[in-house]
């Protein structure tokens, strides 16, 4: 199965071979590196920009302006802070011109901790993100989800950030995507770029087909009844995880929501299931003060609160500067799965 | 402009008007076609009564705010006379700053449509009553929305040029970027952006960088802030070529779009000029909007054109009288017009969404 860099990488030349993409940019995304973790390697309109963030969101609005689709990265979205403004006309250009200009382009980055990143490769971008009216949100958690997203994206008319969960970039997911090889060193022996010279290298890239999963749909990923618990990005399979650890510790009964779209979110599926299990857990690993987690928890309690068995709890990372390059302080300041436990079974045990 | 034919020109004298003189003959009004020079005249006047009519506006409440151009007149309207105009990258793009009145009433803009943007119509065309005085969005001429922040759309130049340089190199038509803005904004690293991205070697971009030199930025002089003699200079570090021309000509300034965008379209190569420009009416309508000093560029010309007997003394000012009360006529027209209603806020948020209010997911 391909891992999710791979995943990426498939969606791009899907995207460049039918969805008209001539641009695929930014700082090392092109050859010789394509990209720092890979996920552009081989493209045919992948290409490597000036040191300058500044100057790749503005030059992807330009080519937005333009009516031509292009998709820009952001190293890390450590990176993306000084480009807040431009972020801004890309959300508001359609708005501003009173519907006479659309923005179809895709800004991807890597977000959150995980990979002992440190200060600055370690920031979380989705509370920011979701607070850019105009702009689709995604973020992926499994390989096929970053591929049918990726699509989704690319064939949007409105600009959309496409969060990368950089520490499950290299895990590989348990769905093939349409038209992947089913053996994994079959697929990295046709895309993945050789070590050392690349120079005569070309990929094979295989007939991978259409598969767009719609902007603004969720997905359960284990059904249950005590408890919702909704995430997405990295604490998403920590999510599933402490679930299944607590139905076979306590036999609770976890439903776990990927969101998958952070704007527009899939409100249906988070109210039908809170509606079900009468409690809620919102988990993500960006600041927890003017968190992303707090709105949904904010709309529950206005439009569910008397179907509420305990108050919805947001557990996200602790409202500091910065992470921690050592590990114990990586591990103190965003939620890990003993975190996801405890809090879950703390709104488990809550009596109205 | 350093290089221009008109200044080569033997025993040639500086007349305080700007123009360049040889035995008492303006030589460089002869340089273009008598027609051409009093069409240049008449948009140029049509553009200050239009930007005068507006500070009126202001001053009567019927608008909030306003912000300008009068005193770039001799620049803009050569511009808006030479733009390839149309829809596409085969066509100019126009990444305006907000002092570009005198450019879209070249290339044809009705008058109206500026005061239906400063009293926030709904009927609008720019932005359906979203957006302030000189914000225009006009994509049928590749007019790209006028936004407030300074300098970002020397960025975002850059991404039309590259689409404009992937065309040309299909060899298919291509069209121009041409950005506009001022002094004070080159200080921000979008314009350092743009001169980079514009001169990648290999991928040079067909772009027109021009800076509009007032030498203010809202009350701040320019001289206290850069140390560089001319802003254009900083184009040479990039092998760009670059001009400095004097913006209040609009002779001068024809003759410099004319040849940078010449240049440009035949080579595919970014070009710098710097125009010096009067600011007449300070910043906006918050520092009063009250004329101030400084050499205004359509007395200059009329001085030339008076001296020269293209025109009869007291022209300007019939001229003038005539485009107010087009102006004022236009003004009582959309005092009457519908404006924005509250529930068309969450319009276009999305483009083919239904699903811009959260509360309706």
């Amino acid at each position: 199965m391909a891992n999710m860099a791979q995943a990426i990488r498939m969606a791009l030349h899907y995207g460049e071979k039918n969805l008209q993409v001539m641009d695929i940019f930014g700082e090392d995304v092109g050859a010789p590196m394509g990209g720092v973790f890979t996920a552009t390697q081989g493209l045919e309109t992948a290409w490597n920009s000036p040191l300058d963030e500044r100057g790749i969101i503005s030059t992807a609005l330009g080519i937005g302006l333009a009516g031509e689709r292009c998709v820009a990265e952001i190293q890390f979205c450590d990176y993306i802070f000084n480009t807040i403004d431009l972020l801004k006309i890309g959300g508001n250009t359609l708005w501003c011109s009173n519907g006479q200009y659309n923005m179809p382009i895709v800004v991807m980055t890597p977000v959150g901790a995980g990979i002992r990143g440190s200060i600055y490769h370690s920031h979380s971008f989705d509370a920011w993100a979701t607070r850019l009216p105009g702009w689709k949100v995604v973020m992926p958690s499994t390989p096929l989800d970053a591929y049918g997203l990726l699509i989704s994206a690319i064939k949007d008319p409105n600009p959309v950030l496409f969060l990368k969960p950089k520490a499950l970039l290299r895990v590989r997911g348990d769905e093939l995507i349409p038209g992947e090889p089913t053996d994994e060193k079959e697929l990295k022996t046709m895309i993945d770029a050789p070590i050392g010279d690349r120079t005569s290298w070309n990929p094979k890239w295989p007939k991978v087909e259409e598969f767009a999963i719609p902007i603004g749909q969720g997905k359960i990923v284990r059904e249950g009844t005590d408890l919702t618990i909704v995430s997405y990005g990295r604490t998403l399979p920590l999510c599933a995880k402490s679930a299944e650890q607590m139905a076979s510790s306590s036999g609770a009964s976890v439903e776990v929501i990927d969101l998958r779209s952070l704007y527009p979110y899939d409100w249906a599926m988070i109210r039908d299931s809170v509606r079900k299990t009468g409690r809620v857990l919102f988990v993500n690993e960006d600041t927890e003060v003017t968190n992303f987690g707090e709105h949904l928890a904010y709309r529950v309690t206005q439009e569910l609160f008397y179907e509420l068995h305990a108050r919805p709890q947001v557990l996200a990372g602790k409202n500091l500067p910065g992470i921690g390059l050592h590990p114990h302080l990586e591990e103190a300041s965003v939620p890990h799965l003993e975190d996801i436990v405890r809090e879950a079974e703390s709104v488990l045990r809550e009596i109205p | 402009m350093k290089s221009q034919k008109a200044h080569k020109t033997s025993s040639k004298v500086q007349s305080k008007s700007g123009a360049v003189k040889s035995r008492g003959v303006d030589r460089a009004l002869g340089l273009l076609p008598k027609k051409l020079v009093l069409q240049m005249l008449d948009l140029m006047v049509r553009s200050r009564a239009l930007e005068e009519r507006l500070i009126k506006v202001y001053r009567t409440g019927d608008a909030y705010f306003w912000i300008g151009g009068p005193g770039e007149e001799a620049f803009g309207v050569p511009l808006g006379l030479l733009i390839d105009k149309g829809q596409g990258p085969q066509h100019d793009y126009l990444h305006l700053h907000y002092r570009a009145t005198p450019t879209l009433i070249a290339m044809g803009m009705p008058m109206i449509d500026s005061l239906r943007l400063i009293m926030n119509r709904a009927t609008d065309p720019s932005t359906g009553g979203r957006n302030f005085a000189n914000h225009y969005c006009i994509p049928k001429w590749n007019v790209v929305p006028v936004g407030s922040p300074i300098e970002v759309q020397y960025g975002m130049a850059v991404g039309t040029a590259h689409v404009q340089r992937r065309h040309k190199m299909r060899k298919d038509k291509a069209g121009v970027s041409i950005v506009t803005g001022g002094d004070a904004g080159t200080a921000e690293g979008d314009f350092a952006s743009c001169l980079i991205w514009s001169s990648r070697p290999g991928s040079e971009l067909p772009i027109y960088i021009t800076v509009q030199n007032n030498k203010w930025g809202i009350s701040t002089a320019f001289s206290g802030q850069h140390g560089e003699k001319h802003i254009a200079d900083r184009g040479k570090a990039f092998g760009m070529r670059t001009n400095v021309v004097n913006g209040n000509d609009p002779i001068e300034s024809y003759f410099a779009i004319s040849q940078d965008l010449e240049y440009i379209r035949k080579n595919c190569k970014p070009v710098l000029t710097e125009f010096l420009v009067s600011r007449l009416y300070g910043h906006s309508s918050a520092s009063g909007a009250n004329r101030e000093e400084g050499d205004c560029p359509i007395e200059l010309f009329e001085k030339r054109l008076v001296d020269s007997k293209y025109i009869a003394p007291g022209f300007v000012k019939e001229l003038f009288q005539s485009y107010d009360n087009e102006s004022r006529e236009a003004a009582d027209t959309v005092r009457r017009e519908p404006v924005p209603t509250g529930d068309s806020v969450w319009d276009h948020v999305y483009l083919g969404s239904e699903n811009a209010d959260w509360r309706k997911f």
